[in-house]
């Protein structure tokens, strides 16, 4: 398993981490399979992102996949930063290895449920449809194919 | 610039072939290439080194004969063929296997195949203290148990099981005992008479032989079915043309080992120590993955568990800076499963997921310790402070 040089890049000079404290909008998420956990906080002006940041628990993809999308989202509309895709996020960085293709569901995710977050509190309809990671059933290998997985060798 | 800092402390995944052992190798490549079968002058000298070595190797392992070592292909063959030709001849129509919940997966996937074959196989777990408890193995031992395989030194916890009190309960029901060596073999005295059992594997890599040559010691008269047929290579026990530069190499790996051990074994055991007590001092949330006596562990392996932060995530970061270390972390597995050894001492997924093995050996030095000591710390506070649960799940405290 290799990370291409953009996923570490983000992973060793992560953009945009921390907490905006008074955040219009905030995301938490899970992956209650590996355990990884990631959040985002939204300031949100005219349907618009103004500023992003994040917080992640998790593994180099998903530190990368968090960093990424939190530059993707920045200046983005709402209605456009939930369509974002984890292929989208994945493409960005240049790929990411098959069994890391589902750290990237997180940052999408994440970004999603702030989105509706905001929305909510403002007493307006969710826009983002399901989010996978924020149910505890969540599966997130349930669209790859098997044979997508480098299996894990015990040394 | 200065050529980056390369620090290898993964000494349990493999380590550096030795030049002594390469140079005792190299002969056998070029030279004496011969097959060890064959009748003319050149086999003939290949079937000496082969016998020579192996009688050597019988002799570093305290076996009485030597043709009760078998050479391999590797740890895992010879994990494998222990599991499966042990049964299939002992008790080809099944019966009742044990193995630990810690061991290999070399010996778990040939678990589940008996199990697949109709054998009913109980899984023992360790206590807390990752140590596999006689009485535990007392209590699952049945009539119609054949054979228990326990590992002697955990590969990823570094702890040692007592192996001669085991076998002596497994033979008290008539049991068979196999033990899984390649961790230990040569760190610490490994005596197949002195801790009686019946059948053991080890792998050369592991003692900085060549990777791709393994050995079973099967004591005479243990049932054993050949999981590798062919020519009828090494008493018919293992197919295959024998590995004669490996096998030279294996047993200059293990001879290094047992001149150096007196002072290698206490001297890493120093360095362990140093280094565990070094990270718990200076980070907060974390502790050693089980608090055994260090009587019982390994010398080279120290198992931390450092709590907030993701395994793969930390060694990448280590990597970054030239330290090569393992994980047991969920995300570094493709199954996305934790560690199965760490789940096994009840261990949370939680805290496995910052799951640190740092295993030294022969080149380590106090250097390399004081380094990693140097530079663990900041990587660990970076990335706890990057977390979005760490003040939540382990307390306000300061990182
Ligand atoms: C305890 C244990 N058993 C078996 C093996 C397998 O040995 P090999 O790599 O030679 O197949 C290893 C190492 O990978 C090990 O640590
Ligand atoms: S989020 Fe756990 S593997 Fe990436």
């Amino acid at each position: 398993m290799l990370y291409s040089d953009k996923v570490m890049d983000h992973f060793n000079n992560p953009r945009n981490v921390g907490v905006i404290d008074d955040a219009d909008g905030i995301g938490e998420v899970g992956n209650p399979v590996c355990g990884d956990i990631m959040k985002i906080t939204l300031k949100i002006d005219d349907d618009t992102i103004e500023d992003i940041k994040f917080q992640t628990l998790g593994c180099g993809a998903a530190i990368a996949t968090s960093s990424i999308v939190t530059e993707m989202a920045r200046g983005m509309s709402l209605e456009d930063a939930v369509a974002i895709t984890k292929k989208q996020v994945a493409e960005e960085l240049g790929g990411l290895p098959p069994a890391k293709m589902h750290c990237s569901v997180l940052a999408t995710d994440g970004l999603k449920v702030a989105v509706d977050d905001y929305l909510v509190k403002h007493g307006r309809e969710p826009i983002a449809g399901e989010v996978k990671s924020a149910d505890p059933n969540f599966d997130p290998h349930a669209d790859e194919d098997d044979h997508d997985h480098d299996e894990a060798c015990e040394l | 610039m200065d050529t980056p800092r390369r620090i290898y402390f993964d000494y349990a995944a493999t380590t550096p072939v030795d030049k002594r052992v390469m140079d005792a190798m190299m002969p056998y490549f070029m030279e004496e290439y011969g097959n060890a079968n064959s009748l003319y002058a050149l086999g003939r000298d290949a079937y000496r080194a082969l016998e020579d070595a192996r009688e050597r190797f019988a002799k570093g392992i305290g076996a009485t004969h030597p043709n009760e070592i078998t050479f391999t292909g590797c740890g895992t063959e010879s994990d494998n063929a222990a599991l499966l030709g042990i049964t299939a001849r002992k008790s080809p129509k099944g019966g009742h296997v044990i193995v630990s919940k810690f061991e290999h997966h070399a010996i778990l996937e040939p678990a589940h195949l008996l199990e697949k074959r109709g054998y009913e196989v109980t899984y023992l777990g360790p206590r807390e203290d990752g140590i596999i408890h006689v009485e535990d193995l007392v209590a699952a031992l049945r009539d119609d148990t054949v054979l228990v395989s326990i590992m002697h030194g955990n590969n990823e916890i570094g702890t040692i099981q007592p192996i001669k009190e085991l076998a002596a309960a497994a033979h008290q029901r008539g049991a068979l005992f196999h033990t899984d060596g390649a961790q230990t073999l040569g760190k610490i005295p490994f005596d197949v008479a002195e801790l009686g059992v019946d059948a053991a594997s080890f792998s050369g890599h592991k003692i900085y032989g060549p990777k791709g040559v393994g050995a079973l010691y099967l004591k005479r008269g243990t049932p054993f079915e050949p999981q590798i047929l062919g020519g009828g290579q090494e008493s018919k026990k293992r197919s295959g043309t024998q590995n004669v530069p490996g096998v030279v190499g294996f047993t200059k790996a293990l001879e290094l080992m047992l001149e150096d051990q007196a002072e290698e074994s206490p001297r890493l055991a120093a360095l362990r120590e140093k280094l565990t007590s070094g990270v718990i001092e200076r980070l907060e949330n974390t502790e050693q993955s089980t608090d055994v006596d260090p009587a019982h562990r390994m010398p080279n392996i120290a198992s931390l568990l450092i709590k907030g932060v993701e395994g793969e995530a930390m060694l990448l970061q280590l990597d970054n800076l030239g330290i090569a270390v393992s994980t047991g972390s969920a995300c570094s597995s493709g199954s996305l499963e934790p560690s199965h050894v760490l789940l096994s001492i009840g261990c949370p997924p939680e805290i496995a997921h910052g799951s640190l093995r740092v295993s030294m050996g022969r080149f380590t030095t106090e250097t390399d310790v004081d380094y990693f000591l140097e530079v663990l710390p900041p990587i660990v506070e970076r990335l706890r402070s990057m977390s979005p649960v760490y003040d939540r799940m382990f307390g306000s405290s300061a990182r």
